[in-house]
């Protein structure tokens, strides 16, 4: 047991009553990442002298016994977040060198109430993919392995889970387009929840598809998920789309009392062909919720079947918009060819700078968006996402909250080879619906499947109703009782 | 539907990413079996449908139209590949 292994919580509290200081904990951490980064490649830039100088900083105030509602808890940063004089990279060559002018609002919050950066974690390249095998950075590995392999963390926030799931961090900032925060953490057996669309401000994050883009944290518990979100959700002027609603305390809703609640079944979410385990996994999780007093409804979400490729037409046509200011002008890499113009710099640089996924979402949106194809494609698809999020309005006038799987498979290794992008695709098929419609929805570790690897079940909520979903998660968590470590950790410890 | 090599040359052109001719009937193979499977949304009636344009269902906010930030422009070029007097510098666009 060492300081690394805390939750958030317990590091809050400990930090509080001078059992450690910051400084000591902020050491521990760095010192691990440090020794174990040439393995896991969970971070991109490790920010030491940025941590100890915070910690510095949370100690004196503690000292006096004051401090934020985060003070010296150390925090693992997604490099998708814009930190001020730190590299930011969104694991992309485009943005080599790319050092922001100006703080994320996320994470200035995060400083404002104590927060200490650790470093810059990996991530999928700007975002795009489900398995951290995109990053210009080179793949992220999972603590939990199979025959003695490391397997993939999930994407795209997967440093940030990795980071958590091998107490490189308590906890992580994430960001969920289509599934990016609750597939990683459904991966790596922790805990994520992407809040309502709006909740959490975009300002400063390196956006993506910006009608799908919301932060959210990663950590090893529902209570550590519900202390984060108390930090980072609130009213943003700067962000247009950013919900001016009172933010309740998170933590009070963890009260484990359930009783009659109605959680809906979606019949839509046993696919044909699914692997048997992840329908075990679900049902379990079902007989419990059952047993807590709950009422378990049967619902259909008819259209669910559609919400990928509905997802696939949106994200790369925000996207085609959203990368191109990437174009060697402002920031990052610049690739000018021997004689060329304008036109050459900018398409010899994107051609460079963009890899392979991204270039293929950019040219898929530039085409659903191209004149003669974007009522066929584009305005199609914003049809079918009003009919998705139709289908979840009418189930929650019945029900208080949906349990699902996560994902629709066990994490897998780097041998993995998908034999088109689509069935890459397909490990969002759970998670997407929920991105589409703008829910709150979480992952919380439902068990392990015969091979000893972590299954994730998804909780979704009512629009700006997190907390029914960490007053049922909470609850279900408890009565779960999940405490695998992972393969690389138990190896370590023995 | 079927991509070729031509459409993804305009593609890539609207793009402003250059794709070499020998990556573009791998560009038109894996494009076009993304959109064949896109294309699966035509079975769904949307006839009278909205458009879904906010998840939040809010109107925009206004602000007064006032000036609310500047005289930054040393931050604003400070991560340009190539400036000058406070300027991007990009090379010739008049022939």
């Amino acid at each position: 047991m060492t300081l690394r292994d805390l939750t958030l919580a317990e590091m809050r509290d400990g930090l509080k009553a001078k059992k450690f200081s910051a400084t000591e904990l902020a050491k521990e951490h760095l010192d691990e990442i440090e020794k174990t980064n040439a393995h896991y490649n969970a971070f991109i830039t490790i920010t030491r002298e940025h941590a100890l100088a915070q910690a510095a900083q949370s100690d004196a105030k503690l000292a006096k016994g004051a401090g934020g509602a985060i003070e010296g808890v150390p925090i693992g940063v997604k490099d998708l977040f814009c930190t001020k004089g730190v590299l930011t990279t969104a694991a992309s060559h485009i943005l080599d060198g790319f050092k922001p002018q100006y703080e994320s609002t996320i994470t200035t919050k995060l400083w404002n109430e104590g927060g200490v950066m650790l470093g810059k974690v990996n991530l999928d390249e700007f975002a795009m993919g489900s398995g951290n095998l995109t990053s210009f950075y080179g793949h992220v590995k999972s603590p939990w392995e199979k025959d003695g392999k490391a397997l993939v963390p999930g994407g795209s926030s997967g440093g940030s889970a990795s980071a958590v799931a091998a107490r490189l961090a308590p906890v992580a900032l994430g960001t969920d387009t289509g599934g990016s925060i609750r597939q990683p953490a459904a991966f790596c057996g922790i805990t994520g929840i992407k809040p309502t669309y709006g909740r959490c401000s975009r300002f400063g994050i390196v956006a993506f598809a910006s009608s799908l883009d919301q932060a959210g944290p990663i950590a090893r518990n529902v209570r550590d998920c519900a202390i984060m979100l108390n930090v980072m959700c609130g009213y943003d002027p700067k962000d247009s789309t950013s919900a001016n609603l009172a933010v309740p305390d998170f933590e009070k809703a963890l009260t484990g009392n359930i009783k009659g609640k109605k959680i809906g079944i979606p019949k839509e979410y046993r696919p044909d062909g699914i692997d048997p385990e992840i329908n075990a996994m679900w049902d379990k999780g079902i007989e419990l919720l059952k047993s807590l007093g709950a009422e378990v409804v049967d619902i259909s979400l008819p259209h669910t079947s559609y919400a990928l490729a509905t997802y696939y037409v949106i994200a790369p046509a925000e996207c085609s918009s959203n990368l191109a200011r990437y174009d060697g002008v402002r920031y990052g890499l610049r690739v000018t060819p021997e004689g060329g113009g304008l036109t050459d710099m900018y398409e010899a640089t994107r051609a460079a700078g963009f890899g392979a996924e991204v270039k293929r979402r950019i040219m898929i949106g530039t085409y659903v968006l191209s004149a003669g194809y974007y009522d066929a494609y584009y305005k199609k698809a914003q049809r079918v996402r009003w009919l998705i999020a139709e289908d979840f309005r009418q189930a929650f006038e019945k029900v208080d909250a949906i349990l699902t799987p996560t994902a629709p498979s066990a994490p897998f290794g780097f041998d993995y080879k998908p034999s088109n992008p689509v069935e890459m695709y397909l490990n969002d098929v759970f998670t997407v619906p929920t991105s589409l419609a703008g829910l709150p929805g979480i992952s919380i570790p439902g068990g392990l499947n015969k091979d000893g690897l972590p299954l994730g079940l998804q909780l979704i909520g009512k629009a700006f109703d997190e907390e029914t979903v960490l007053g049922v998660a909470y609850a279900l968590e408890q009565a779960i009782g999940f405490t695998a470590k992972p393969q690389k950790l138990a190896g370590a410890a023995a | 539907m079927s991509l070729d090599a031509k459409a993804v040359t305009k593609i890539a052109r609207l793009a402003r990413i250059a794709v070499s001719d020998a990556d573009k009937e791998h560009y038109a193979r894996e494009i076009s079996g993304i959109l064949n499977w896109v294309e699966q949304l035509a079975e769904v009636n949307t006839d009278g449908v909205p458009q879904m344009t906010s998840v939040a269902n809010m109107s925009l906010p206004l602000r007064a139209d006032v000036v609310t930030d500047g005289n930054q422009q040393e931050a604003v070029v400070a991560n340009a590949p190539s400036s000058d007097y406070g300027c991007f510098v990009v090379p010739k666009v008049m022939e």
